[in-house]
């Protein structure tokens, strides 16, 4: 779903041997995370893209969930295991720690239960991914102050009143959140547009998109 | 539609089997000898790896692609997805469908001779279960020297037989598709079949099976049965769009008994067309096979029953609108498998055609099949059969209707 939004950089060529996988940058930063041969589990993959991505140059065994009849077209041309499914359901059909990563990219604003999918992420698999939009952005910040509105973040096409619905949080509110729920942070990757930040002071100011993987403490 | 090219002509052909040692069936009768009618489409490479089995539903038969005749006018049940380019590429597949056991295409069922008497088995045929079909299947391809089919793929009852191979001979295919189906009839599904078993029993012409050598058959309970199943295969959506309130040859009510409707001169028709093509005691046996099906009866759950096929790769597809065989049927299927770490593709399909669907829905159909066939030749590493012939010339597709 949230795949579908604008790219937040112009998709630069994958690592693959075979035909270039074109990738955008904050899936790249997923891709990072994920070691190579793992068993991998993609919820909300979108047109498949990331995990075409990670089964090609890392050789993952993937398999993806994706909500609209689009994307699963899309996956299956490009010879992926996907399951139609809605996220919201939970992942009750999926064995206890049956993946080592699990992804959840761009799609945790829209979701009406953070913590559920979250917890089902970690018991399903023993390490989670999760990318977000930051809306503690200084831009974000700056249009809430001086214009007094909601600010459109950075890499999200839907705006306020559009479906699917949106709740905006921030670096920091999901580091309280992953806190409260007992996940500890494994990794953190941020950027800003499609560029890396090179250290993570004032993360939660400069960054446009976070990526982060999680673990059960 | 797909890239259309059409196998061409085909060959009916027959493999007959327990001549002396006698098939054993699920009931514990047995049944002897035994024939297998069955066409094949493309060819085999040499390995012997590219074999596809599909498997048909309730009306079906072995011919599902190409014509007997060069003047025919209907290909066979499934020509839309069998042929040189389309979902099941007869370049890359060899295709191979055989009628079920107690079918009337030519595979042994009531309406041929019984050794013991010499007169149509008639009631007397044993009654067979959706294993016993599949076991004759299998059959088949040991006398066609495949060890392991790439996959089996079928609709409706052709997709609860594409599961009864998948959780029974996992070593002997690699993937299975099981479309517009269920891991067990439920009991609405028994109850539909039953009405369509009474209307048969109810036609005095029945005479309990044994209507062979009277010159009268069954047709009014056969049609009836046929009438209530077309119904099952549509849509109240397709239904309004195909028929509506619309009168047949007329402008007003006509205040009486006769079929007024569109709706209803339609079913009539169906199911006066639908007793010159098939034999109302294998719409018995037929039924009954399927009314019997549930995949969970010996293991206790559908998981359990999948506990050994784990390694197969599964594309399950179901249509929104199908109400004979409901998604959440396709979506439980789905999470059984999953339960038991299966890769499972699945896609519940937008479609307003109702059951039928699954010969209607081609475009999708066919991106679909043919990705996940793709994916399976890339990992199996498939080889090509040497020296395919070229596409056909593409022939006037006529659709075919509710072989369901």
């Amino acid at each position: 779903m949230s795949d579908e939004t604008e790219p937040s950089a112009p998709p630069r060529p994958g690592l693959s041997s075979g035909s270039p996988v074109l990738l955008r940058s904050d899936l790249l930063a997923i891709a990072d995370m994920v070691p190579a041969g793992s068993r991998v589990l993609d919820l909300g993959c979108g047109d498949g893209a990331l995990l075409e991505y990670l089964v090609r140059s890392k050789q993952v065994t993937g398999r993806g969930v994706e909500r609209s009849e689009e994307g699963m077209l899309a996956c299956v041309r490009r010879g992926l295991s996907v399951r139609q499914g809605n996220l919201e359901e939970g992942l009750a059909d999926y064995p206890d720690a049956s993946f080592d990563s699990v992804i959840l990219s761009q799609t945790l604003p829209f979701l009406n239960d953070p913590a559920m999918i979250l917890s089902e992420m970690l018991r399903v698999g023993s390490r989670a991914i999760v990318s977000f939009p930051n809306w503690g952005f200084w831009r974000c910040r700056l249009e809430m102050l001086v214009a007094g509105r909601i600010p459109q973040v950075f890499d999200l096409a839907e705006r306020w009143h559009e479906a699917p619905r949106w709740q905006a949080f921030t670096v920091a509110d999901f580091c309280d959140f992953c806190h409260h729920l007992g996940f500890g942070i494994l990794e953190e990757i941020h950027l800003s547009r499609s560029r890396r930040l090179s250290s993570l002071r004032y993360k939660n100011l400069r960054a446009t998109t976070a990526v982060f993987a999680l673990q059960r403490l | 539609m797909s890239a259309n090219g059409s196998v061409g002509l085909v060959q009916p052909q027959r493999l007959t089997f327990a001549e002396n040692e006698p098939f054993q069936l699920d009931s514990g009768a047995s049944l002897g000898p035994v024939t297998v009618a069955y066409e094949t489409y493309g060819q085999l490479n040499a390995d012997r790896t590219n074999a596809i089995l599909i498997t048909h539903a309730l009306s079906g038969s072995a011919h599902a692609a190409g014509y007997h005749q060069p003047d025919e006018a209907k290909a066979g049940w499934w020509d839309d997805c069998i042929g040189p380019g389309k979902a099941f590429d007869t370049n890359k597949f060899f295709i191979i469908c055989s009628n079920v056991l107690a079918g009337c295409y030519g595979s042994t069922g009531p309406s041929d001779p019984d050794p013991a008497t010499g007169k149509p088995y008639g009631m007397h045929f044993p009654v067979v279960t959706i294993g016993d079909m599949v076991r004759a299947q299998v059959r088949l391809i040991d006398h066609l020297g495949i060890d392991s089919l790439l996959c089996v793929a079928g609709g409706s009852m052709g997709g609860m037989q594409a599961l009864e191979w998948a959780a029974h001979y996992p070593y002997r295919l690699k993937a299975a598709i099981p479309i517009a189906t269920t891991a067990h009839h439920s009991p609405m599904l028994i109850a539909l079949s039953e009405v369509g078993r009474q209307a048969i029993y109810a036609d005095p012409a029945w005479n309990n099976g044994d209507y062979y050598d009277a010159g009268l058959k069954p047709d009014a309970g056969l049609a009836v049965a046929r009438m209530v199943g077309h119904i099952t295969y549509l849509s109240e959506e397709s239904m309004q769009q195909k028929f509506g309130r619309r009168l047949q040859d007329q402008v007003r009510y006509g205040y009486e008994f006769r079929s007024e409707f569109q709706v209803e001169s339609y079913l009539k028709y169906k199911g006066h067309n639908f007793t010159r093509r098939f034999d109302a005691n294998s719409y018995l046996y037929v039924t009954k096979a399927m009314d019997y099906f549930d995949m969970s009866a010996e293991t206790g759950s559908v998981a359990a029953a999948f506990a050994n096929s784990a390694d197969l790769r599964y594309l399950v597809l179901s249509f929104t609108s199908d109400w004979l065989y409901p998604s959440y049927h396709s979506k439980e299927l789905v999470s059984a498998l999953t339960a038991a770490g299966a890769d499972v593709t699945y896609l519940d399909v937008q479609s307003s055609w109702g059951h039928d669907a699954f010969l209607l829905e081609v475009e999708t159909m066919t991106k679909l099949l043919s990705g996940f066939l793709e994916r399976l030749v890339q990992s199996e590493q498939v080889a090509l059969p040497a020296g395919f012939s070229p596409a056909a010339s593409p022939k006037e597709q006529s659709k075919t209707e509710a072989a369901a």
